[in-house]
């Protein structure tokens, strides 16, 4: 009885995707691993959004549909693994900054006008229900810019019109985070298609992003250290929640209820913590903050990494490097004189990943921002001539971020039973004349824009 | 004797190289007069010091050339290395810390080295009636956040009168500021948020103490909330932490040393405390010490009453008193400032001195390790071409821990190659630019 039930839901759902067909089969294509070695010619077979089969003589089904692989290349599909995708609200404004506070000019820098506190709404896409207004905020009990409970896995809409585009450059799935707030929220790795927004979602949460921006001169906290007190309070609160919750649990007759705290549930939710830290003072001070947290941390920014390769190799601290390497700002005053430090850091950000690769530290890549096929590359090729193999490139796309965020058993390379999460192209990926010829997220594909945007929407 | 070299060997750093000598110099102790000769460095501490010494076959010479040694200059007055000052939106931020934002990079450690200046007492600013808690660090330029404190030295809370904590937000002389009013807006104000958060801490600390308590009696209570704002106001008031106070006028350092009666802790040292010969006796009498200027004044109200024979006067009263920069440049000349208060002041050269190196040390309770020249104390120490209370005195050489951070000859040296390879990272950078148009993110952005 069971099983027909179950029978007759798959028969209703697989007339749900109409037309779509659920089969395919890749021919004859190169298809590059990642996890393993590359087969040359082999054969990729896809059934109901997982990967069925991949080897050099797979029986193509009958029911297949067929592509013919000759002059094609099987990849992973790439993620960004630190990225707003998905949120709709944040497309306009907000990209995923490398707040890392300090005086760097080349970072964004807090910002000079205050913001009011009793203005700032809650991160965007929230029901306007949920903000964070009042007066301005008076210490840390007041849990200020924290949102913490916040899950991106509730706030993504396949509707965002930028997943269109990270598709066309060969992005398959993101690890997407509410992008506002020093406690900014629960992140989620979503695939970058679906129907539904609850069919996007693959893992959730996927960690808490903390930022180290404040909120200006006149509500706490309004500095950097302020910014470390807060987070380094919060967490203290939250142990503490959870003893005085468990007493609570034990007796409650006769004990004082302790109140509820959204900012410490989330906070306590939390599997891991990105934390910003772009220069090498940044990443030293970030290890040792992450280590007296006591959680599990990654590090977002990275790119003064290639100078403390051994600090992070010997902390187990995993880092996303930005591909929005340093540079000058475009309206900078050219009478400016920059420090020796600065031009160096700019030459040099883009000898990090090879670094990390030399010194075993894993990493992964996200864009922040980078992502048209053309900028990509450009970007990908300042870290390739400065050492980085291309294979060790595309692990930082696929299976690196997919082991950071603990997904790898799902997710990063061509393997039986792992989700159909491909990008097919036109030769080696990465390359200037190599183009996206298809990409396959959860089995379905979809074909890549015109490159010339601009023309088309003009 | 067998013992005492083990406890030697013991204390002894990792890094056991051979030792130094610094020969030919004239030594400045300023705590044990004046000498013509020698320095034995061993393992980052100066071992010996006289007009002979025992110069160890394997040791590294340093011919001074018959120019001037002396400590290293301390400035217990500095915001440099750090990338926040203040935490200015409410008026207790002792949750805040220097120590988590050091910036070991920051380019003014390695010119007050030049100038020099070899210890530093890093603070948080005067925005607020509390403010955060302060870093002892040392210039050794190169080394990470870690490695530029000097480990062992207590922590420091700085509070603050006056003006600065009863100005922020509200209506300001170019109208109404953007952010609110913050209480205090008075003196009295800035007084009543001393109080309150002391009375504050008291009630956490007992807290704490029935805590403790409850667990010697077998009891298991759940712990206590800790809060980072009032841990630090604990250990003022059990003695584990300083506190430097930055004030101005008479009235209210008469006041703070009164609150600090009422709380039984002491005020370390009172920072600028310009009008502090208005009150020496009482400052002396509270065991209380001076951090001050030697003419810069008037910058400010509060500032307006100053006189250039503070620093004196204060001394004559029998209060310690040191200098301060509370500036990146001012720091990198702390010895003209000394000169200054012997012109003005008439105070002995070693008096002078004093002022800019053990003063300060005993201010920041590290005059064990550093600011003069005995055996024993870390070798920190500054060699000058001429005498260091000359207008035309610069720096030659700087060892901190017996290493050398700074030389002036190679630091001439290099400037040249150092322009070459900026020239040299401009110039590709430009054709980088050149080649690839406007950078990524720019274009094609889909809208």
């Amino acid at each position: 009885m069971g099983k027909t039930l179950i029978l007759l839901l798959c028969a209703a759902s697989c007339a749900l995707d109409g037309a779509a067909p659920a089969v395919f089969a890749i021919r004859d294509a190169r298809i590059v691993t990642v996890s393993g070695p590359v087969l040359e010619r082999g054969t990729v077979l896809i059934r109901d959004g997982l990967i069925q089969e991949v080897g050099a003589s797979v029986a193509v089904p009958p029911d297949a549909w067929v592509i013919e692989g000759k002059g094609l290349t099987v990849y992973p599909g790439l993620i960004d693994a630190l990225s707003t995708l998905g949120i709709a609200e944040a497309a306009a404004t907000t990209t995923i900054t490398t707040r890392g506070g300090g005086r760097t000019p080349a970072l964004p820098s807090i910002p000079s006008t205050p913001a009011m506190p009793s203005e700032t709404p809650g991160p965007p896409g929230l029901p306007s229900i949920i903000t964070t207004t009042g007066p301005p905020a008076q210490g840390p009990e007041d849990r200020p810019s924290n949102t913490s409970w916040v899950r991106a896995a509730d706030l993504i809409s396949p509707t965002d019109r930028r997943l269109e585009s990270a598709r066309s450059a060969g992005f398959t799935t993101a690890v997407t985070f509410p992008p506002r707030g020093i406690f900014a929220g629960q992140g989620a790795v979503i695939n970058l298609a679906g129907e539904k927004a609850g069919q996007m979602v693959i893992a959730s949460p996927a960690g808490l992003y903390l930022t180290v921006s404040s909120g200006g001169f006149s509500s706490f906290p309004s500095s950097l250290f302020g910014v470390m007190a807060y987070i380094r309070q919060v967490f203290l609160d939250s142990e503490h929640y959870v003893l005085a919750k468990q007493a609570y649990q034990n007796q409650p007759a006769g004990t004082r209820r302790p109140a509820y705290d959204r900012a410490l549930e989330g906070v306590l939710d939390a599997p891991r913590l990105l934390i910003p830290a772009v220069r090498a003072v940044e990443l030293d001070r970030m290890v040792r903050f992450a280590a007296e947290l006591k959680r599990k941390a990654v590090l977002y920014g990275g790119h003064e990494a290639y100078r403390v390769t051994d600090l992070l190799k010997k902390s187990g601290t995993p880092l996303l490097v930005s591909l929005r390497w340093p540079e000058r700002s475009r309206d900078a005053d050219p009478e400016d004189q920059e420090p020796l430090r600065m031009l160096e850091l700019r030459e040099r950000a883009p000898s990090t990943p090879g670094a990390l690769v030399k010194a075993g530290v894993p990493f992964a890549f996200y864009t922040e921002g980078v992502s048209t096929s053309r900028e990509l590359q450009r970007a990908i090729k300042r870290a390739l001539d400065a050492g980085l193999s291309s294979a060790d490139a595309l692990r930082a796309f696929t299976l690196s971020p997919a082991e950071i965020y603990g997904v790898a058993d799902r997710l990063g390379s061509v393997d039986k039973g792992k989700i159909a999460n491909l990008v097919v192209t036109s030769g080696e990926l990465f390359q200037e004349k190599t183009q996206v010829r298809y990409v396959f997220i959860d089995g379905l594909k979809y074909e890549p824009l015109p490159e010339t945007p601009e023309e088309v929407t003009r | 004797m067998k013992s005492l070299w083990l406890v030697i060997l013991a204390a002894a750093p990792l890094v056991a190289g051979p030792p130094t000598v610094i020969q030919n110099a004239k030594v400045l102790t300023v705590t044990k007069g004046r000498f013509d000769g020698s320095i034995v460095i061993r393992d980052g501490k100066i071992v010996e010091a006289g007009e002979r010494v025992l110069v160890p076959q394997d040791a590294r010479i340093i011919d001074a050339g018959g120019q001037y040694v002396m400590p290293g200059i301390i400035d217990p007055h500095s915001h440099i290395a750090a990338e926040s000052t203040n935490e200015g939106s409410i008026s207790v931020s002792s949750m805040v810390s220097i120590k988590d934002v050091l910036n070991p990079e920051d380019i003014a450690i390695y010119r007050a080295l030049a100038g020099g200046v070899t210890t530093a007492l890093i603070m948080h600013g005067s925005a607020n009636s509390i403010g955060g808690v302060c870093t002892a660090v040392k210039m050794r330029w190169g080394k990470d956040a870690s490695g530029i404190q000097l480990d062992g030295a207590k922590s420091v809370l700085k509070m603050a009168l006056g003006e600065n904590p009863k100005r922020r937000g509200g209506s300001t002389p170019f109208g109404v500021s953007a952010t609110p009013a913050r209480y205090p807006a008075t003196r009295m104000g800035v007084e009543d948020v001393i109080r309150e958060a002391f009375i504050e801490a008291l009630a956490y600390q007992k807290t704490w103490r029935d805590y403790q308590a409850k667990l010697k009696r077998g009891e298991k209570p759940v712990p206590p909330r800790r809060d980072l704002k009032l841990d630090p106001l604990v250990e003022v008031l059990e003695g584990r932490m300083l506190v430097h106070a930055h004030c101005y006028r008479a009235d209210e350092i008469l006041m703070l040393l009164r609150l600090a009666d009422e709380f039984h802790f002491n005020i370390k040292a009172l920072i600028h405390v310009l009008e502090g010969y208005k009150v020496a006796k009482e400052i002396a009498e509270h065991h209380s010490s001076a951090t001050t200027f030697s003419d810069w004044w008037a910058y400010k109200m509060e500032a307006i009453d100053a006189i250039p024979y503070n620093a004196a006067l204060m001394m004559r009263k029998g209060v310690l008193v040191s200098l301060n920069s509370d500036s990146a440049e001012l720091m990198r000349h702390l010895n003209q400032e000394a000169a200054k208060v012997i012109k003005y002041g008439g105070v002995s050269e070693d008096e002078a001195l004093a002022m800019i190196t053990i003063n300060p040390a005993k201010q920041m309770d590290v005059d064990n390790r550093v600011g003069s020249i005995e055996p024993g104390k870390d070798a920190d120490l500054v060699i000058y071409d001429k005498h260091p209370l000359s207008n035309y005195a610069k720096v030659q050489k700087v060892l901190i821990d017996g290493e050398l951070y700074f030389d002036r000859d190679r630091e001439v040296s290099q400037r040249t190659d150092k322009e070459s390879r900026k020239k040299a990272l401009l110039e590709k950078a430009r054709e980088q630019q050149k080649r690839q148009g406007p950078p990524a993110g720019m274009t094609r952005r889909p809208s």
